[in-house]
């Protein structure tokens, strides 16, 4: 089966006054239809950038610097712009982090709605009206007729980020990017929010692409998950196998982080030091000046993402060392 | 929203007196009344009857408030230069300066907007470039020097449009205007223009660097993400959350027009208040410089009310009546 999305070696590039900055750099990866992705990672680790270049919103001079994003095998990273926003909200929907500032504070919410749902079909304004009534009702906010005339500043915080999945999924998009979609909102209704994009998604048919940073939510949610790390994927894989047994080191320090998740709590280990910034991302593989495992070939040559086991991982520990060039 | 516009209203009121005050003192204190009113000949006996007509002698917050009273119901006393009451003057005068200042504030809005509007949707544009390099000129430059280049460039290189005056005016009611015929008409252009650059420009770079804000937040990144169209989510979304903050200081800059239209009308020889102002500063002509003042004031504070009422008609999160969450 086609995978809705595939991202091929995507590299996305920033000029800037001190030169070009890459913050993704040869990134690849699936998503089947109705799989739930979760992308993790430090900080600064490109989590962000590469779900903005999937829905072709990286803003200028940022740029795809090379390969594809593919959306149901169909390239289109190299659309007309217009052709583009006609994919946006109705084939790839979006939500960000903020739901307090995402929405528009002086529209009321019907309006928003209704105005998504007329943008990507040909219903007439009293149908899209009912179908955002219907949404608002899908996503439980209560007394959606009369909730509908609010304005934004009228809900709180978990109310309006159910808004924003209604938005989002206005359109029955095949695929929802969610860029950390709890991180703003209180513990409390974190998990509500994230079980009801789980299941709205699954109801729709879409698939997900999870950003976050809550490993939590990754092991109860997502059913494969991309680890990245300085605009790289480092160990890409079924949810199970990373989190019970990591392969890259870096995702072997990242589990290990976690309390809930290191399996002796009495020890919870840190990574040392700190991501690189972009422009001084180490030769080889960006993570060796902090690997404990790092060896010979490490500092000089880049691993590339390979299978092993059921998982993927870029790292030379589970691949033949490239004899050949570490003679020269 | 009622308890909102009667907070407003005392506002208001506290700042009228404040400003009354200092036209009370001014009128009081700045030489003295009885001397300006009189001539060398009258006798110290009239001069005492005049001071107990005018009730100087009475407590100083007796005549501050008999002074108020007065203002209020637009008795401002008589010019000392014309011997006239200052009232009839200031509204012979008044339809002058207000045409010349809405004319001058609709240009601005009507062409600063639009261009503020294009230079943050156009950044990298050569015309954004030019139209930013221009507004430079429009904000360094004062007033009285465009408008001597203006008069330099169209009456007198050009030999088009008027150089001063306000044309042939038509009387409707207590109102002069000069819009309704040819030569009125021609002769606001320059007068218009001179006093509206400034605020042009202002209004421009506000529209822009607000319009620019607006473009970065994150509901017009989830605007986008929807798939809006950029009409909608440039004229739709960005603009209308641009001209909110826009609309308070273009409102407020309406009164500095007024107050400014000083400088112009004296360029022009536009027969406005603002001209009468300066001819009163000249002869010390303490009542009529109190009027004034207290009538721009005036302007001022209704604006800036007005101003604040919109303001909660448009933005939702200000409105008091607000139902809750
Ligand atoms: N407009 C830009 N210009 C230059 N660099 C940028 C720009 N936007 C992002 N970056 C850089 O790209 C890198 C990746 O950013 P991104 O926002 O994807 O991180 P992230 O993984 O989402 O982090 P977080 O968890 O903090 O959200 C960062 O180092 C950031 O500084
Ligand atoms: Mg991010």
């Amino acid at each position: 089966m086609t995978p809705v999305l595939s991202v091929r070696n995507l590299k996305v590039e920033f000029p800037t006054r001190r030169g070009v900055l890459t913050a993704i750099d040869d990134v690849s990866f699936d998503i089947a239809p109705g799989e739930v992705l979760g992308v993790v990672g430090e900080s600064g680790a490109g989590k962000s950038i590469t779900g903005t270049a999937v829905i072709g919103l990286i803003e200028p001079p940022g740029r795809i610097a090379g390969g594809e994003v593919l959306l149901r095998g169909q390239r289109i990273d190299n659309l007309p712009p217009e052709q583009m926003r006609k994919i946006r909200g109705k084939r790839i929907g979006m939500v960000f982090q903020d739901p307090l500032t995402s929405l528009n504070p002086l529209y009321r919410i019907g309006y928003q709605l209704v105005e998504t749902i007329r943008t990507h079909s040909s219903l007439s304004e009293s149908a899209a009206r009912k179908k955002a009534l219907s949404l608002l009702e899908e996503v439980g906010i209560p007394a959606p007729d009369t909730r509908i005339d609010a304005y934004p500043h009228q809900f709180s915080g978990g109310m309006r980020q159910r808004v924003v999945l209604a938005l989002a999924l206005a359109a029955e998009p095949e695929l929802v990017i969610a860029d950390e979609p709890t991180t703003a909102l209180d513990v409390s209704v974190q998990a509500q929010i994230i079980a009801l994009l789980k299941r709205l998604c699954a109801q729709h048919g879409a698939a997900v692409m999870l950003i976050t940073h809550d490993m939590g939510v990754i092991a109860e949610t997502a059913d494969r998950v991309a680890v990245m790390y300085a605009g790289r994927i480092a160990e890409i894989g079924p949810v199970r196998e990373v989190i019970k047994a990591p392969l890259h080191p870096y995702t072997k320090g990242l589990m290990g982080s976690i309390p809930s998740l290191a399996h002796d709590s009495d020890r919870l280990v840190q990574i040392p030091g700190s991501m690189p910034r972009l422009t001084a991302i180490p030769s080889g593989c960006p993570f060796h000046p902090r690997c404990p495992r790092a060896f010979v070939p490490c500092p000089t040559f880049r691993p590339e993402l390979q299978p092993e086991q059921s998982s993927q991982v870029a790292c030379w520990l589970y691949h033949p060392f490239p004899v050949t060039a570490a003679a020269l | 929203m009622l308890a909102f516009i009667i907070r407003r209203l005392l506002q208001a009121i506290v700042v009228m007196l404040t400003v009354a005050l200092i036209a009370f003192t001014l009128f009081r204190f700045v030489g003295d009344p009885v001397n300006m009113m009189v001539g060398i000949e009258t006798t110290a006996e009239e001069r005492a009857q005049l001071r107990q007509d005018l009730g100087l002698n009475d407590p100083i917050v007796i005549q501050f408030a008999r002074f108020v009273g007065n203002s209020a119901r637009l008795n401002f006393g008589n010019s000392y230069q014309f011997k006239t009451p200052v009232i009839d003057l200031i509204a012979d005068r008044f339809p002058a300066t207000m045409e010349l200042a809405f004319a001058s504030a609709l240009l601005s809005l009507l062409v600063g907007i639009p261009m503020g509007v294009y230079t943050a949707l156009h950044r990298r544009s050569w015309l954004s470039n030019i139209f930013l390099a221009a507004s430079l000129i429009g904000i360094s430059l004062p007033t009285f020097l465009i408008g001597i280049l203006l008069i330099f460039l169209f009456p007198v290189t050009l030999g088009i449009l008027p150089s001063f005056g306000r044309g042939e005016v038509v009387r409707i009611g207590f109102w002069t205007t000069g819009l309704l015929t040819a030569s009125g008409l021609k002769a606001l252009v320059l007068p218009a223009i001179t006093l509206g650059l400034f605020q042009m420009t202002l209004i421009m770079r506000l529209v822009r660097g607000e319009m620019l804000e607006v473009l970065r937040t994150d509901y017009i990144k989830f605007a986008r993400a929807r798939g809006l169209t950029d009409r909608a989510v440039n004229f739709g979304h960005a603009l209308k959350n641009t001209l909110v903050p826009v609309m308070t200081i273009a409102g407020l800059q309406l009164g500095s027009i007024i107050a400014f239209a000083l400088i112009t009308e004296s360029v022009f020889q536009w027969p406005g208040m603002g001209l009468l102002f300066l001819k009163a500063v000249q002869n010390v002509d303490i009542p009529i410089m109190s009027a004034y003042l207290l009538l721009v004031a005036f302007i001022f504070v209704t604006i800036n009310l007005i101003v604040d009422l919109l303001y909660a008609v448009v933005d939702p999160r200000i409105r008091i009546d607000a139902r809750p969450a």
